[in-house]
């Protein structure tokens, strides 16, 4: 019974926490590019540096308000700057869309060409983000570090293995639930959710019904700069901050929401969490978990590992490719891209 | 202020003889940026610091100008660039560098080597710098990884640990201090149950550390460098409780390291880092001071050595002849001759001028074997108190 629960707890330290954690964060970066797919119908590859550039305000803001001594007690000076962040990333990504992307809507240019512009976009995102808080690890995390250590979890418990909860991992998963949960209210109860899934759904029947197209983007904009900020910000506080670490998130992010099913907030969510999950099982070695779980006799040599760590991003690209051979629409039927 | 005043003392000089002779420019190629960018500048400062006290001496007649390039560390092609920059555009005598033993071995297979320029690395660690055909143009005063492997075995044998973890950088530097440090500790009888590499620059080390944890080991050895993921693996492997005892090796030396992570840190490091205690050491950490720079940063008295080298060399040859340079180097450095310790240059220009058998000693004992690389002495520190304790020399 012990060597059961000793098994769980090593399991749920170093896979399941980290990987919910990590899935949360994915998920809100992947709901914010299946937003501008179904309204805007382009992939955005800026969204990631969409994620840094909020995030490195956040920690600007935050740092400031460290120098003046204002803080939340145990939880992270960073919440407190979260508003001014995602102030700043709706400038940017309404500038942005006034002078880019608005020309070639306007134009009613293929898909294909509003994603050469984001990624443009992208570029000069990373050069914004760069030159205003540089390219190395900045840390802002402050208040209470763990929520549960492993040395009172095991004087605790009396078990072997150490369960440890950071703060930031609470945090992550608490305010995913409130904000999806806001997203999802939003889209469904209020007008302006009703008009942008009109919009996203048939552009020329919700025209000929009166929706205001430019409110419409301009409002998605808004929703996809708060989830943007919000997700980079928790991943930041979780992980750590530098802005390259943002744009390689850019592959798990539309890994997740084109498994999802591109277009599907629902499947945004879960597709972030499959991401997320399957990384980190894959790349774990299983030799302690199975040394507790099977005859001493039994207990495995190797350490029972399905593929290297290194190859972490690669399990992204290869769920994704058998999600496009398999199942091309998603897990919740998004469109085919 | 003092380093100020220095630099101004050391350009007036400069502008006063220009006059007579013309500068002689020498290359400090350095990883400016990348991920050893917090100890270059104090590194790069020291070497200048030493061609400075040469300029003053004003044995050399014509005065040496520092010129600095960036190496990045990581990136061969930038590296080469760079070094072809130094030798063609800045006609440089000789190059003090490269520091990351990768863009290092790029430089002399492709630059110096077959320019007939000498280069010295105060920090190129990898057992394969020993190895490669330099012609006898490359030195070291960084003793090689496969010593460093076995003080760190001894040390561990000594304190009676046993079962490691080895995580390193994937690099020519962190793949050849694993290797060392696995066969040390298997010849002196020690386990090792697991040799992983880490990548640098990632977010999240959480994976990595779970199956350095899944080994089953008790101690983890973090061959990487104290700017990148060697802290992700140590603050995860501490997060996650997955290890509370660490072996770091010369490149996780770094306060920035301590101030990241805090308090849980402390008493659970040894480290290991190149330097000797002594007279040349103890004149140099007070100069070094007194200048305003930092003696015990990571490779800056070796910097300093190397710089002093490749002037002392100069004199011997009597004058910036860049094979000659590679002729005299180890003359000057070994014995038999006159020791000369650190802050003695003038002295030691002036006997190697004159034709007389030097010994340079400098600020770590310089002794250089084999293929031209440092015998090698190492200070091992625990952290205590968020601060580096030196336990020991060995």
């Amino acid at each position: 019974m012990e060597n059961l629960l000793n098994a769980l707890v090593l399991l749920s330290n170093f896979v399941l926490i980290p990987a919910i954690a990590y899935g949360a964060q994915l998920a809100l970066g992947a709901l914010g590019v299946t937003l501008i797919y179904a309204v805007l119908r382009f992939s955005n590859f800026a969204h990631g540096d969409t994620m840094a550039f909020g995030t490195a305000i956040v920690i600007l803001f935050t740092w400031w308000l460290q120098g003046q001594g204002i803080g939340l007690g145990p939880l992270p000076t960073a919440l407190l700057a979260l508003p001014v962040g995602i102030l700043a990333a709706i400038l940017l990504l309404l500038v942005t869309d006034r002078w880019v992307y608005r020309f070639y809507r306007a134009r009613r240019s293929p898909p294909v060409v509003l994603v050469m512009a984001s990624v443009g976009v992208m570029f000069i995102y990373n050069a914004i983000t760069r030159f205003i808080i540089g390219t190395g690890d900045q840390r802002f995390e402050d208040g209470a570090r763990f929520a549960l250590k492993v040395g009172d979890f095991k004087a605790l418990t009396g078990l072997d293995q150490g369960l440890a909860i950071r703060t930031s991992q609470i945090i992550t998963i608490v305010v995913m639930v409130v904000v999806v949960s806001a997203v999802f209210w939003f889209l469904q109860r209020t007008r302006t959710g009703k008009a942008m899934r009109a919009y996203s759904d048939n552009e020329d029947l919700a025209l000929l019904s009166g929706i205001n197209p430019d409110r419409v983007v301009m409002i998605t904009w808004i929703l996809v700069a708060i989830l943007a900020t919000i997700a980079g910000t928790l991943y930041g506080l979780d992980k750590s901050f530098r802005p390259f670490t943002y744009f390689q998130l850019l592959l798990p992010i539309f890994a997740a929401a084109i498994v999802g099913g591109i277009g599907q907030p629902f499947g945004a969510i879960a597709g972030g969490f499959v991401i997320a999950i399957s990384e980190v099982v894959v790349t774990y070695a299983y030799k302690g978990f199975l040394t507790y779980l099977v005859p001493e006799s039994w207990a495995p040599a190797g350490l029972v590992q399905m593929l290297g760590t290194d190859y972490k991003f690669a399990v992204s690209f290869i769920i994704l490719v058998i999600v496009l051979l398999v199942r091309p629409t998603g897990i919740f039927r998004g469109r085919v891209i | 202020m003092n380093r100020l005043l220095l630099a101004t003392a050391a350009s007036v000089l400069i502008a006063g003889t220009a006059s007579a002779q013309d500068p002689v420019n020498v290359g400090i190629i350095l990883g400016f940026t990348g991920p050893l960018e917090s100890i270059t500048p104090g590194m790069a400062e020291s070497a200048e610091f030493a061609f400075a006290e040469v300029n003053e001496s004003g044995v050399l007649g014509a005065p040496l100008n520092p010129v600095r390039a960036d190496s990045t560390c990581v990136d061969a092609a930038a590296a080469t660039a760079a070094a072809e920059r130094l030798i063609t555009a800045e006609n440089v005598a000789a190059i003090l560098g490269a520091d990351c033993s990768g863009v290092t071995i790029a430089i002399a297979n492709s630059v110096a080597v077959p320019n007939g320029v000498v280069m010295v690395s105060p920090s190129a660690t990898s057992p394969a710098l020993s190895t490669i055909d330099d012609n006898g143009f490359f030195f070291r005063v960084a003793p090689s990884d496969a010593r460093q492997g076995e003080v760190i075995a001894d040390v561990l044998k000594d304190r009676g640990l046993d079962n490691f973890a080895i995580t390193y950088t994937n690099n020519d530097y962190g793949k050849g201090l694993a290797d060392a440090i696995a066969a040390a500790i298997a010849a002196a009888g020690g386990t090792v149950a697991i040799v992983a590499a880490h990548e640098d620059g990632k977010g999240d080390y959480s994976a990595e550390v779970a199956a350095l944890q899944a080994s089953g080991a008790e101690h983890l050895i973090v061959a990487g460098y104290v700017d990148q993921g060697g802290v992700g693996i140590t603050q995860a492997a501490l997060d996650t409780g997955a290890f509370e005892s660490f072996i770091f090796p010369d490149g996780m030396y770094g306060q920035s390291l301590i101030d990241s992570i805090g308090e849980d840190i402390n008493g659970k490091v040894i480290g290991t880092l190149p330097g000797v205690e002594g007279e040349g050491a103890d004149t140099f950490a007070a100069l070094a001071s007194g200048a305003g720079m930092d003696p015990t940063g990571t490779y800056v008295p070796e910097s300093y050595d190397a710089a002093a080298l490749i002037a002392l060399s100069m004199a011997a040859a009597g004058g910036p002849d860049r094979t000659g340079i590679r002729d005299k180097l180890l003359d000057v450095a070994n014995a038999p001759g006159e020791p000369i310790l650190a802050g003695e240059l003038a002295k030691g220009l002036e006997l190697a001028a004159a034709g007389t058998d030097i010994d340079y000693q400098g600020a770590t004992g310089v002794e250089l074997i084999g293929p031209g690389e440092a015998k090698g002495s190492y200070r091992v520190y625990e952290i205590q108190d968020n601060a580096p304790v030196t336990i020991e020399y060995r």
